[in-house]
Parts: structure tokens; C-alpha cells; sequence
């Protein structure tokens, strides 16, 4: 009996591989969970940056929004042009840049701008600066990641872009689907509804309804917040659904200070009343920061780089080695690999090939077992 | 219900007047000295009370009979609260959107125009009111001559009322169908006017008596209210486009300092609305908000009772008479000249070979 159950635990020790580890519990444990924090104070040495659009018809209150997000005056020194001015101007595009920084971390913060944009009378392809311009910034970045020298890639593409619609409208007008459409699968675009101290909050709540089946309707991929891991709390969860349920944000900006119930808060005078533009009752601009800052900052640029950048350098390679297979030329600019062109010729020799060698694994297998039949 | 205030003393004109205004305005009694004194005053004084002076009345009593056409025009984007500001000023729900509130109205191709008659009454009073509506404006993304249609139809009006006026049996009152105030709705962007509006209304300041107003003025504050406007006026005053009142129509000096007193306020800034709340135990017309209510009729938060008193209460019949007057005689004498004696563009088998002139 003894033998048998000395037998059977000697069995054990070698079939069960847990009696390793737990001879290791005894040592110290590795320490790769301080990883995180690792990386962590790396990035924080060498800052972050972020690159946001503002795209929309003059007046809608782009600057004063960026101003109130960001709490700075970008536009100091900023000379409207008057409607004789306008008459031939063409929509451009201008870059601000303002380095912020708060409890030690580092932000670089550039703001592209689109004035002029769905100004003129004929409005035609006005977004058409727009994508060339976000096309241009990636395209640089992909000259850079395939160069030789890849330490400071400057990275300028755009990581969001703020479309503004009108508040005045019933919902989406022609130039803002077209601009939409054009855009969507180039950057990630959040349409927000400006000036929303002229909605009372039924008008908010259908205008928003029509935005957002309009922009189901005609097909328009607008930034989609990521689904929340199931182990994340419950608070938070709650916080996502609300803020699913709420985009087109509904947002105020103010560059001024007033006094409200007994505060001196950021908001717009009426002789009516005063809108507090951070109090959440009034509009959705809190919503907009803790989206767009707080919480999604960094998956507006996981998305840039992972879905719209790659999407552009697909397209990009595909095309180039389309080019090369027409032209023939063996020197490329870069170092690719070109991608077979399928070819009946080729596709046959391949087949032939395949057949060959399957072929001759057989043969081989057929040998192995009989000097197998042999030893044994 | 608000006063009658009385229409202005000024004849309604069943024939067309003449361009000169050398009749002397009718009513005013030709005493210097004030009426009704018998036998006393300076000068040629009359011997007695003769009673010109009841002529007011006649016509008044007159007036009130037939009644009065009114045309409006409203242009402006979708969106803006035109139908809303046409229904809270004449108080009833007379303009294209009222009969049903679905806002599932797609924005159409071109410039449509549609017109809505109703027949309002106050104090014994009928008016005849006629509501165009012209949407699509300005919603496309290439709004090139987007004001052509509607420049059509203005002339398209004037036209029928020239054919009508050259008949050699003419109807004893010609159906007025013409526009006679525009209201253009200027978008409350706080910046300056945009491209679209001055081309409007460089085309159009000509042909039909504009009044601009910004529409949903809520969302500018007062200081932005007052910079707006300022920049608006500028920039009105560099492209040389004159909106109603006009400068060069003012006939003495008090119409002129009334009329300089409205230029200096103008573009009105309206908010309409078609809801009444409870504010201070009184039930105003407004908009709820989570901030307040916007009264519409309290001065102090926008100036549609000025547009209102304005449009309606002062200088209703003025317009029809710069129209009448004014625009219309322009087409007219254009219209003449260039065919060298009437021979209409469309033939309607009347007799109309010679000049009536």
C-alpha cells in the first residue's frame, strides 16, 4: 500500500507543473506592474501635444469656445475683415500654437483655424482647403516615418476637428453634410451646436434628435466614443451612457466673467438672466471639456493614428505601387515592399510549385515512418 | 387688444396719383389759426365753422369699408424665426407654416415663393394680408443669384399692375398684389454682414422697400447688440444700399427727424415667439429658457414692439405709398421707356398698341 501511494505522489510531483511555481512564491516578485508609472514619467518629461480644427461658418462662436476650453485669448490680435473685404476672400487656414502647462505636465496645444469657410455666396468645395490640408500633414508625417532619421518626428496631423453647427437652423444644411461627408474618414470629427443660448431646452432636445438622425442618414462617421470595459465602475459607466446620449454637445462659450449667485463665474450677460457656461443645466460645455480634455484626449489620438493615418498610407502605398508596376522602375523612393500584382503566369508556376512540394512531404513522411517500422 | 391708432391722413389712392406731391396733404384745414373758433384768427379767417375738417372722418369711415391690402415679403435662411416674427406681429397665425408643425419641410432646390393670404380685422378695421415666404434662400451650398426668383415675382407684381392700370376699362379698385415692405432677416452672427445679404440687398433696395431686422437677437448680449447693429449700419452705408425709410423720400423736416431717429435704431432686433408665460403675475409673450424668460413686447430685451409700432402702427400706410409711388412709377417709366409706348411682354389681346400717356 505504502509503495503504491509513494508511487502515486511521485506521479503527481512530475505530471503536475504547479509544484514549480510554488517553490518560486518564496522569492521576490518581478515588479513589472510599476511599468505604467514608467512610462508615465517619461511622457510627462517630454510633454504631450494635440492638434484641434475648428471648422464652421464665421460667426458661430469657434474663438470664443477654443478660449473658454483652453482658458487663454488665442486671438488677441485678430482684425475681422468687413463684408467688402470678404468679397473675394478664399477660405484659408491658419495654425495658433500656445504651450500650456499644468501640475507639471506639459501640453502643446495647436489650434488650426478655417476662417472663411461656407462665407462666400457660391460655397462650392469651400472644404476643399480643408482636406488638402489634412491631407498634407499626413502625407509629411509618412515622408518622415519612412526617412532615415525618425528622433523628432514632428507630428502635426490633426487629431480633431470641432464642427460647428448653426443653432439657428432646423438641422443639418447642405454645406454642413457635404463638409461632413468629405471629412469623415480623414479626421475625427465632433459636431457640436453653437450658441445655444438661443434654444430653449425643448428646442435643444429636437434639434439635437434631427442632427443625429440626419447624420445616421446620410452616412456620417462622426467620432464614436469607445464602448467602456466591462470592469470599469459603475459611476463611470453612467458618466459614458449620459454623454453618449447627449453629443451633438450643445455648447455656450464666453470670454467674459461674470457675477452669478454670488460667484464670479465665466458666462454671458442678458437682461434677462445670466448663462453660466460651466453650469451643466445651461449647456453641455462641461460635458464637451471633460470629453475632449479629461477623458478622451488620448483616444482622439489613438483613433488619428490608428484609423485615419493608416487608412491614408494604405491608400498612399497602394497607389505608389500601382504606379511602379505601370512605370517598371525597380529604384523606389522608399524602401517598400511592392505588393504582387496578381498575374495568371505567376499564380500558375506558384500552383506547379505548391503541388511539387506537397508532393515531396509526402515522400518524406512515407520514408520517416518506414525507418520508424525499421528501429521499432 | 391694443389702440386703433387712426391711419395717417393721407388718401388712399384708387387712382394712381401723381409722383409730385403738389396737392396739398388733404384734412389740414387751411385756417393758420386752430379750427373751429368761429369767426376769429388772423388773416383770412372764415366767417363760420364750414366744416372741412370733417373730411377726416369721411375718409376714415371710407377706409374702414373697403379695407386695406398689405403684402409682406420675408427673406432670410431657414431656420431664423421668420414664420415665428410674421405671427407675433399681426398676433395670429397667419403665415405658410402655421397650418401644420412638422418640421420635416425639406429645404427645397431653388428659391421657391409662396404666398398666404388671411383676412385680419381690428376695430372695425379688415386687412388683407398677404404673407410671402420665400424658402430655400440662401440654404444651398451655392446660393450664386439665389435672389433672382424672387426679384421675378416682385416685378412679375408690378408688371400685373401696370397691365391693369393700362386697360381701357379699368376695374374701379385694381387688386394691389405688390410687395410692399420686405423684411429681411439678417443672421445674429455678431460679426458683420454676410456676403449673401449684401448682394440681396444691393439688388433688391431698388426695386422694393427693405427693412432689415436680426432675427433670434437673443443670443447677442447688449453690448454685442449695440456693435452689431453699429457695424451692420457701416457697412450698409459703404456698399450705398438705402433700406426703408429712405433717405431721399423724406418730404419735411418732421418726417425727416422721425425718420432719422428709427435709421439710428435700425436694424431692429427681434425675437419672436408664439408662447405665452407667466412673468410677474402678468402673461407675456416669450421664451423659457433655463435662465430666464425673454419677454417680446418688454423693451428692454429686443426691439420687436419698436418694429411692430413701426411697421404697423406709423408707417403702414407709408410703405404702400413709396411703393406705390416711388417703385412701382420706376418700373413703370422703365418699362415704358424701353418699349417705346406700351406693347406688353405678354400679349393678352388687348388693344394696348398706343400710349395711354
Amino acid at each position: 500500500m505504502d509503495n503504491m501511494m509513494l508511487q502515486e505522489k511521485l506521479v503527481e510531483k512530475l505530471l503536475c507543473p504547479r509544484t514549480r511555481t510554488t517553490r518560486q512564491k518564496d522569492k521576490q516578485y518581478v515588479g513589472f506592474a510599476t511599468l505604467p508609472n514608467q512610462v508615465h514619467r517619461k511622457s510627462v518629461k517630454k510633454g504631450f501635444d494635440f492638434t484641434l480644427m475648428v471648422a464652421g461658418e464665421s460667426g458661430l462662436g469657434k474663438s470664443t469656445l477654443v478660449n473658454s476650453l483652453f482658458l487663454t485669448d488665442l486671438y488677441k490680435d485678430r482684425k475681422l475683415l468687413n463684408a467688402e473685404e470678404r468679397i473675394n476672400q478664399t477660405v484659408e487656414i491658419t495654425k495658433h500654437t500656445v504651450d500650456i502647462e499644468e501640475k507639471g505636465v506639459k501640453l502643446k496645444l495647436t489650434i488650426v483655424d478655417t476662417p472663411g469657410f461656407g462665407d462666400a455666396v457660391n460655397n462650392n468645395e469651400c472644404w476643399k482647403p480643408i482636406t488638402d490640408y489634412i491631407d498634407q500633414q499626413f502625407e509629411q508625417y509618412f515622408r518622415d516615418e519612412s526617412g532615415l532619421n525618425r528622433k523628432n518626428i514632428l507630428d502635426n496631423r490633426v487629431h480633431c476637428c470641432l464642427y460647428f453647427i448653426p443653432a439657428f437652423g432646423h438641422g443639418l444644411r447642405p454645406v454642413d453634410v457635404e463638409f461632413m461627408k468629405a471629412l469623415h474618414e480623414k479626421v475625427n470629427i465632433i459636431p457640436l451646436i453653437s450658441k445655444a443660448d438661443c434654444l430653449t431646452p425643448n428646442e435643444v432636445k429636437k434639434l439635437k434628435d434631427r442632427v443625429r438622425d440626419e447624420i445616421e442618414c446620410f452616412g456620417i462617421k462622426v467620432y464614436q466614443f469607445p464602448e467602456c470595459d466591462s470592469d470599469e465602475e459603475e459611476e463611470f459607466k453612467q458618466m459614458d451612457k449620459e454623454l453618449k446620449e447627449c453629443t451633438p454637445f450643445a455648447v455656450i462659450g464666453s470670454n467674459a466673467v461674470v457675477e452669478a449667485r454670488g460667484q464670479r463665474v465665466r458666462g454671458r450677460l442678458y437682461p434677462w438672466g445670466i448663462v453660466e457656461v460651466e453650469n451643466q443645466s445651461h449647456c453641455d460645455f462641461v460635458k464637451l471639456r471633460n470629453m475632449l480634455i479629461r477623458s478622451h484626449m488620448h483616444d482622439l489620438k489613438d483613433v488619428t493614428c490608428d484609423v485615419h493615418y493608416e487608412n491614408y498610407r494604405a491608400h498612399c502605398i497602394q497607389e505608389m505601387t500601382s504606379k511602379l508596376a505601370q512605370d517598371n522602375r525597380t529604384d523606389s523612393p522608399l524602401p517598400i515592399l511592392p505588393l504582387p500584382t496578381p498575374d495568371g503566369e505567376t499564380e500558375r508556376l506558384i500552383k506547379m510549385k505548391d503541388e511539387e512540394l506537397k508532393r515531396m512531404q509526402e515522400m518524406l513522411e512515407k520514408m520517416q515512418q518506414q525507418m520508424h517500422e525499421k528501429d521499432q | 387688444m391694443s389702440e386703433i391708432v387712426p391711419p395717417e391722413v393721407r388718401p388712399k389712392p384708387v387712382v394712381p396719383a401723381k409722383p409730385s406731391h403738389v396737392a396739398p396733404p388733404s384734412g389740414a384745414p387751411f385756417l393758420p389759426s386752430p379750427q373751429g373758433t368761429g369767426g376769429e384768427g388772423r388773416g383770412s379767417a372764415l366767417l363760420g365753422y364750414i366744416g372741412i375738417d370733417t373730411i377726416i372722418e369721411q375718409m376714415r369711415k371710407k377706409t374702414m369699408k373697403t379695407g386695406f391690402d398689405f403684402n409682406i415679403m420675408v427673406v432670410g435662411q431657414s431656420g431664423l424665426g421668420k414664420s415665428t416674427l410674421v405671427n407675433t406681429l399681426f398676433k395670429s397665425q397667419v403665415s405658410r407654416r402655421s397650418a401644420s408643425w412638422s418640421r420635416d419641410d425639406k429645404i427645397p432646390k431653388t428659391v421657391e415663393i409662396k404666398s398666404v393670404s388671411h383676412v385680419i380685422e381690428e376695430g372695425g378695421v379688415k386687412m388683407k394680408l398677404t404673407v410671402v415666404d420665400t424658402p430655400g434662400f440662401g440654404d444651398q451650398i451655392n446660393n450664386d443669384n439665389c435672389w433672382a426668383p424672387i426679384s421675378k415675382y416682385i416685378n412679375e407684381q408690378y408688371e400685373k399692375f401696370l397691365k391693369e392700370e393700362v386697360n381701357i376699362a379699368r376695374k374701379k379698385r385694381i387688386p394691389d398684389t405688390r410687395v410692399h415692405c420686405c423684411l429681411y432677416f439678417i443672421s445674429p452672427t455678431g460679426h458683420s454682414l454676410r456676403q449673401l445679404d449684401i448682394e440681396f440687398m444691393k439688388n433688391l433696395s431698388r426695386v422694393v422697400n427693405i427693412i432689415p431686422v436680426i432675427a433670434k437677437s437673443d443670443t447677442l448680449t447688449l453690448e454685442e447688440k449695440i456693435e452689431f447693429k453699429q457695424k451692420v449700419r457701416k457697412e450698409l452705408e459703404v456698399c450705398g444700399i438705402e433700406c426703408y425709410p429712405q433717405k431721399e423720400f423724406d418730404e419735411d423736416t418732421e418726417d425727416k427727424s422721425d425718420n432719422d431717429k428709427i435709421r439710428e435704431t435700425m436694424p431692429f432686433a427681434v425675437v419672436g415667439s408664439d408662447k405665452e408665460y407667466q412673468v410677474n403675475g402678468k402673461r407675456v409673450l416669450g421664451r423659457k429658457t433655463a435662465w430666464g424668460v425673454v419677454e417680446v413686447e418688454n423693451p428692454n430685451h429686443c426691439e420687436f414692439s419698436l418694429l411692430r409700432d413701426f411697421m404697423i402702427r406709423s408707417h403702414l400706410q407709408d410703405l404702400k405709398e413709396v411703393t406705390h409711388n416711388i417703385q412701382y412709377e420706376t418700373y413703370r417709366a422703365r418699362r415704358l421707356n424701353d418699349n417705346g409706348g406700351l406693347h406688353p411682354i405678354n400679349s393678352s389681346g388687348h388693344d394696348t398698341q398706343e400710349s395711354n400717356l
